[in-house]
């Protein structure tokens, strides 16, 4: 028998549908492969019995041939999302040891067509960081390496448990969310494929909430086909999300190997940075090659104001983040430190429950939104958004139907390399991803090549709201003329 | 410039006249089974924190999903107030930390509220009215209640109140006096209760009262103001107006200034007293709630509840007076409460004749019912009158069957045994005399029986008020009043 943890999704369920396996038997390999890589620290818990159990009642439902589309997959889920009776503390203290009553829209979903849940995976703390370094159960460490160097890189950030536990088939896919690239740019760090679907398309009701604007769910897998079978399971309407869209969800995997002949495809002159390093030129010049022969058109298209996208996003999602963090209060659940007054009960408990990334970003939102800075900070940067979203709503006018991007300005960098720098050189990580959250549109990350130190990289497609199907034919061909990329394995 | 305000009454100091201004802010409580953004019970009295969702516990990762009907209550109320309902408004947050307030933000509508300018007419004393603007009406969350006297060093808090759906009302600052704020708020209240959009129960706190004042000289421009928060009561607020232009004219007239500031009115001690002032004042830092989106409503939707809309107190007021020609002054009474004027229109439905009774029962409702009511402390739902028998009451009388006099002994018994009205002037034999021969023989007597009497009354027409009086007193009260006045006037030669 093949290794069960290298299968990919779409070749597991052909395994479990023939009875060649039970979802117990692959199950029970993730977890053995999770406890061998403790090292990596992607999960923040394991929850070993209940995967046995769910598989053990999936694989019953299997035998009477009642599975669902992800009968018996096993998944990682990210701490963002509140699994009942589960902890749930998105990395972080102030959430101390908190057990939700009620499940995500988005896992129930998964649950609710068969899937298998492993454990909680790391993440950024409050989905704040571009390296899976804020983590109040520390840094994710990235399975890939230099060639020949055993520093440890991070996976990119806030996914970065997830990206380095699908990259590490610890799971066979895990759930992750996109507020400014933090889908992406781990998957494009870990050579994994990401989406971050339309704003809407995915339920945020049950996820903790970063910056709710610009917060989207979506899946990080080893295969686009993989990453399709997700999200027909994630994605769907949910009355108890009000920014939710009431929209059929498509058969994604249809659109896996559909061609692309004939589609337009934009490279926006604005994502040409100085100083990009010359791989990354490299690497989206031969993605555009691949599309090309593939018989995509590429056009080269304009999106002027890409430059002012991150510093509008470092208002918008700080801002919000500093209304949606207010909860965490001490007063009804999560960490309390007491004091003298109710001030000061807040004060040490906020002091004491969030990191410094957390905190600066609670204290930057509350500046931007303070009286006499809101309009200069909040309202500009809303109006820049709105001329974001114009930017690619002429690009796609004019006959558009995708635009090809690097997904990152660099491979994988070390653990603590950026941590201790100006926070902006981090921030900088999501420079070609942010765009797409501030208009809303679907992107994903698919590994493309790899760097001269063997590290992967990345290359990002931008699609039309609504329409991820594009996406995956478009990385689907990415896929098939780039190849896989599996990091040997050292933990 | 707003030409409806009326001059209110001026207070008189050292320097000479001032005038208020006033303007109100009233949260009133929308009348809706779940809560505004949550499916939450709405009901008074549970149990603490049984009435509680996880979106109202702002547990993480719940969002909020706007409950239609607080909509529709809010976009009726709007409608009631004569005012502008926007299509669409906008939900923003209010950021500030208080263990109250558990998302650590309310939802509010700041920029972009649900209703637009509107107006009110008040009734002041001596039929005067006087039109006070409304300048929005928003809906808000209700922030949690607050026990701080459970445990000695503890607060304890109950979510149950938490997310219910409040609208605040804001008017213009047009108000000018204690009486104009009293009648306004009174006015108001009726108009929520007759819509069934906030019941209006001051004392559970659906409806409470934030008081803006200031004073100026007259015409003069405007002062700075001071905010009373949260008066649960219509006379609290006239009082705590009296004393708080009071205050601001003595502190101005000695040389002071004003500090805008919110203050809190003492009932006890009847005097305002210092909460917290201007630079103590949170910044709320409001922004577009991005897990709402913009509330859109159609003009049709609109339309649809404003045809449905149910007959509101001016309307009725002005009913009463064309079709049944009660006086101004009778028709605000009745229609002031909604009860009042259901009770009223019950006895109207059981008249044969309304155009000619409905004027009589105003007056039985009015003089004898409430002022009964009042006299014993009842209301006008528990009245041990009904409306059907007050109602046949005013029927017996307007047909000639009993007299006024007789009527009232009849309400008598009515209010203390109950009984049919009908059965009891057959049974007690109470029904008027109209048998001419059977008066005449009383009237000839008393003729007969006081000579001097009879010289006075045809010297002074005016005196044979006391032969009616006598003639009345034998009969028991059952003759007919009409007809003993032909007949004395006949007999007396007056």
């Amino acid at each position: 028998m093949t290794d069960l943890t290298s299968l990919t999704i779409a070749e597991a369920r052909e395994g479990l549908a023939n009875k060649s396996f039970t979802s117990l038997e692959l199950t029970d390999a993730h977890l053995a492969a999770i406890e061998a890589a403790r090292s990596l620290n992607a999960f923040v818990l394991e929850t070993p019995e209940k995967a046995r159990d769910m598989a053990r009642a999936i694989d019953a439902k299997i035998a009477k041939g009642e599975g669902g589309p992800l009968a018996g997959i096993p998944l990682g889920i990210k701490d963002l999302f509140s699994t009942r009776d589960v902890r749930t503390t998105a990395c972080s203290k102030i959430l101390g040891n908190f057990v939700p009553p009620y499940e995500s829209t988005v896992t129930s979903q998964l649950w609710r067509d068969g899937a298998v849940m492993l454990g909680k995976l790391n993440n950024d703390e409050f989905a704040m960081g571009s390296a899976n370094e804020t983590s109040c159960f520390g840094p994710v460490v990235n399975p890939w390496r230099r060639e020949g160097s055993n520093t440890t890189l991070v996976p990119g950030g806030s996914s970065g448990g997830s990206a380095s536990a699908v990259a590490a088939l610890l799971c066979m896919g895990a759930t992750a969310t996109d507020t400014g690239g933090s889908i992406r740019q781990p998957a494009a760090f870990t050579a994994t494929v990401g989406v971050k679907p339309t704003y809407g398309r995915c339920s945020r009701w049950g996820i903790v909430a970063f910056a709710s604007s610009l917060d989207q769910a979506g899946p990080i897998a080893r295969t686009n086909r993989d990453a399709a079978i997700l999200m027909r399971s994630m994605a769907g309407h949910d009355p108890k999300d009000s920014t939710s869209v009431d929209r059929a969800v498509p058969d994604y995997e249809a659109a896996i190997g559909k061609s692309v002949k004939g589609m337009k495809i934009g490279i926006p002159k604005e994502y040409r940075l100085d100083g990009m390093p010359t791989e990354i030129e490299k690497l989206w010049s031969e993605g555009a090659a691949w599309l090309k022969a593939a018989g995509a058109e590429l056009v080269d298209v304009s999106l002027p104001h890409t430059k002012y996208a991150l510093p509008a996003y470092y208002i918008v999602a700080p801002a919000e983040a500093s209304s949606n963090l207010a909860r965490y209060d001490g007063v009804r659940y999560g960490l309390r430190e007491q004091g003298r007054n109710i001030t000061e009960m807040y004060e040490n408990t906020r002091a004491e429950g969030f990191g410094a990334e957390v905190r600066r970003r609670v204290m930057i939102g509350t500046y931007v939104l303070s009286a006499g800075y809101y309009d200069a900070y909040y309202i500009r940067a809303q109006k820049v958004r709105t001329l974001i979203k114009k930017d690619f709503e002429d690009c796609f006018a004019k006959g558009i139907n995708a635009i090809l991007t690097p997904a990152t300005p660099s491979a994988a960098f070390g653990v603590g390399e950026k941590a201790g720098a100006d926070p902006v050189e981090m921030y900088l990580n999501d420079i070609f991803t942010v765009t797409v959250n501030m208009a809303g549109l679907p992107g994903i990350a698919v590994p493309a090549g790899k760097d001269a130190q063997g590290l992967p990289l990345g290359l990002q497609l931008i699609g039309r709201p609504f329409d991820e199907e594009t996406l995956f034919s478009l990385g689907e061909v990415v896929e098939q003329a780039a190849g896989r990329f599996t990091p040997p394995r050292w933990w | 410039m707003n030409v409806s305000v009326k001059p209110g009454k001026l207070i008189k100091g050292q320097t000479g006249d001032w005038e208020v201004v006033i303007g109100m802010e009233i949260h009133a409580q929308v009348t809706s089974n779940a809560k505004l953004f949550s499916g939450a019970s709405t009901a008074f009295g549970g149990e603490p924190n049984t009435q509680v969702s996880l979106v109202d516990a702002a547990m993480p990762g719940m969002l909020p999903v706007i409950n239609e009907e607080c909509v529709r209550q809010a976009v009726r109320t709007g409608l009631g107030l004569n005012a502008k309902i926007n299509l669409r408004s906008v939900f923003d947050r209010k950021n500030y930390f208080y263990p109250d307030l558990p998302q650590g933000y309310q939802i509010s509508q700041y920029k972009s509220p649900i209703v637009g300018e509107g107006e009110v007419i008040v009734e002041l004393e001596g039929g005067r009215t006087a039109t006070i603007g409304i300048e929005r009406l928003h809906l808000e969350q209700d922030p949690a209640k607050m026990l701080h006297d459970k445990l000695p060093s503890q607060s304890l808090i109950d979510l149950n109140r938490a997310g219910v759906a409040l609208m605040e009302i804001v008017s213009k600052p047009d108000i000018r006096d204690a009486e104009q704020a009293k009648a306004y708020v009174t006015k108001l209240r009726s108009i929520l209760r007759y819509l069934g959009t906030c019941d209006g129960d001051m004392e559970k706190g659906s409806l409470r009262a934030d008081v803006n004042v200031s004073v100026r000289k007259p015409g003069g421009p405007l002062g700075t103001r001071c905010e009373i928060k949260n008066m649960n009561s219509i006379n609290f607020i006239g009082q705590a107006i009296e004393y708080e232009a009071r205050r601001q004219i003595e502190i101005i007239e000695d040389g002071g200034v004003i500090d805008q500031e919110t203050r809190l009115f003492d009932p006890n001690k009847g005097e305002t007293r210092s909460m917290r002032s201007k630079e103590e004042a949170h910044d709320y830092r409001y922004f577009p709630d991005p897990d709402l989106l913009p509330l859109e409503l159609t003009q049709d939707y609109v339309d649809e509840l404003k045809a449905k809309l149910p007959e509101l107190p001016d309307q009725k007021k002005a009913r009463f007076i064309d079709s049944l020609g009660l006086s101004a002054y009778d028709a605000g009474v009745l229609v002031a409460e909604r009860e009042s004027a259901v009770f009223y229109e019950t006895v109207l439905a059981g008249l044969a004749d309304r155009a000619r009774d409905g004027k009589l029962a105003a007056n039985w409702v009015i003089n004898e019912l409430f002022g009964r009511l009042n006299k014993e402390g009842h209301d006008i739902t528990d009245s041990p009158v009904s409306a059907a028998q007050l109602s046949a009451i005013v029927g017996l009388i307007g047909e000639g069957t009993i007299s006024g006099k007789i009527a009232k002994d009849l309400f008598e018994i009515v209010w203390t045994e109950g009984g049919d009205p009908r059965e009891l002037v057959e049974s007690r034999g109470m029904k008027q005399v109209t048998d001419l021969g059977a008066i005449e023989k009383v009237v000839d007597d008393i003729i007969a029986a006081n000579p001097d009497k009879v010289a006075q009354a045809k010297a002074k027409p005016q005196l044979a008020g006391w032969f009616v009086g006598q003639v009345m007193k034998q009969s028991g009260g059952k003759a007919n009043p009409q007809a003993v006045n032909d007949l004395l006037k006949a007999k007396l030669g007056i």
